[in-house]
């Protein structure tokens, strides 16, 4: 039905395609590390040594755990399994809250302590008006 | 048969519907501000804020479907060598860029209040940043090689490379960890938005896209009267 050109064009694409994916499937496989934004606190703990590199820890503030004092914040970062426990001074962002997601930039000083030089606030993909919010929590 | 076109019978629908685009433009564009803008609700975390989203959600949409569509146009058009794909490409590229560049700095604008920070180097804002590069790309190599034979070759190189970045771009937010939250919108499960929210987002979307299908139509009719303007009654 169509001409040799047409099928050796399409083939070419075809070929092309396969080779592009495969190759860009390899070098994000490869490069992994850097392309996660952030670790989980899981991560951590499996971590054999503790580096000096800036790094950046994402997960959930645990309820209850956030402390004031003076300039200094405390926090716990949690994914559920493993904890880290965070101390940061400046300026919090505005949706940062306990129960919610949070990402810390900053210098582990061991597994369990966390030295944060800057708290960006993650938020879910959950969007809705404060009265279903409110209607949703009285449930 | 698809070989051949006739710029004259194309050209007596496409010069009409503008002013009909335009009109259905300004109706929804207008329903859509009012909605998200006034009627939407706030939400219950970022209150105000996520009123960006309804301009940097559409824009996202439209920017990654613009350039799907000029990958298979260019795909299909190479293939078969239909060179009317190519005249439509080349007057759809723009818009998509604009879009790309709306949800990128939409996003920087939504960042800062709700994140803390302008911009973040996570995978969703990286291949974002790529999509918005390979349309420049695009639009450049049109530019430059508008006389050259290979100009359609060129052209269909680049969509056929940036294609690969277009899944990236949609699931990274799965794939990795990044700043970005998980998609809200999802054709097979429950999506995570509120209905009061939706609409809005919807009649943007539409908007958005009867823009594009705008300035598309504007760009494919000067094609076509340079086209004429060369006395070809047929590519």
């Amino acid at each position: 039905m169509y001409g040799h050109k047409v099928k050796l064009r399409f083939l070419f694409i075809f070929v092309a395609l396969t080779i592009l994916a495969l190759t860009t499937f390899l070098i994000l496989k490869s490069l992994e590390e850097n392309v996660i934004y952030f670790q989980s606190p899981s991560d951590i703990k499996t971590l054999n040594n503790v580096k000096k590199e800036k790094i950046r820890i994402g997960g959930m503030v645990k309820e209850s755990s956030i402390e004031i004092r003076n300039n200094e914040v405390n926090f716990i970062i949690t994914d559920l399994n493993n904890e880290l426990n965070v101390s940061y001074s400046g300026v919090i962002p505005n949706l940062f809250s306990e129960g919610k997601g949070v990402v810390a930039e900053g210098y582990l000083k061991d597994k369990n302590f966390f030295v944060a030089t800057k708290i960006l606030a993650k938020h879910d993909e959950n969007y809705m008006p404060p009265e279903v919010k409110e209607a949703l929590q009285e449930k | 048969m698809l070989k051949y076109f006739e710029p004259n019978k194309i050209f007596s629908i496409t010069s009409k519907a503008p002013k009909y685009v335009l009109f259905l433009f300004i109706i929804l564009f207008s329903i859509g501000l009012t909605e998200s803008l006034f009627l939407s609700p706030e939400d219950y975390k970022q209150s105000h804020s996520v009123r960006i989203m309804y301009v940097h959600v559409p824009a996202a949409w439209i920017s990654i479907g613009i350039f799907t569509t000029l990958t298979v146009l260019s795909i299909v058009g190479f293939i078969f060598k239909i060179r009317n794909f190519f005249l439509i490409t080349k007057s759809l590229a723009p818009s998509g860029f604009v879009f790309c560049v709306i949800a990128l700095v939409t996003g920087s604008i939504w960042g800062k209040p709700t994140w803390g920070t302008w911009w973040a180097w996570d995978a969703r804002i990286t291949s974002m940043l790529i999509l918005s590069l390979f349309y420049l790309m695009y639009l450049l190599a049109w530019r430059i090689y508008e006389k050259s034979d290979n100009v359609l070759k060129i052209t269909t190189s680049i969509t056929i490379l940036g294609i690969i970045n277009v899944p990236i771009i949609k699931y990274s937010v799965d794939w990795w960890n990044t700043l970005h939250q998980q998609a809200s919108i999802n054709i097979l499960s429950k999506s995570t938005i509120h209905e009061s929210m939706l609409f809005p987002l919807i009649i943007m979307t539409a908007a958005f896209a009867l823009f594009s299908l705008l300035i598309f139509l504007m760009k494919y009719n000067t094609e076509l009267i340079k086209i004429k303007n060369k006395g070809l009654d047929r590519l």
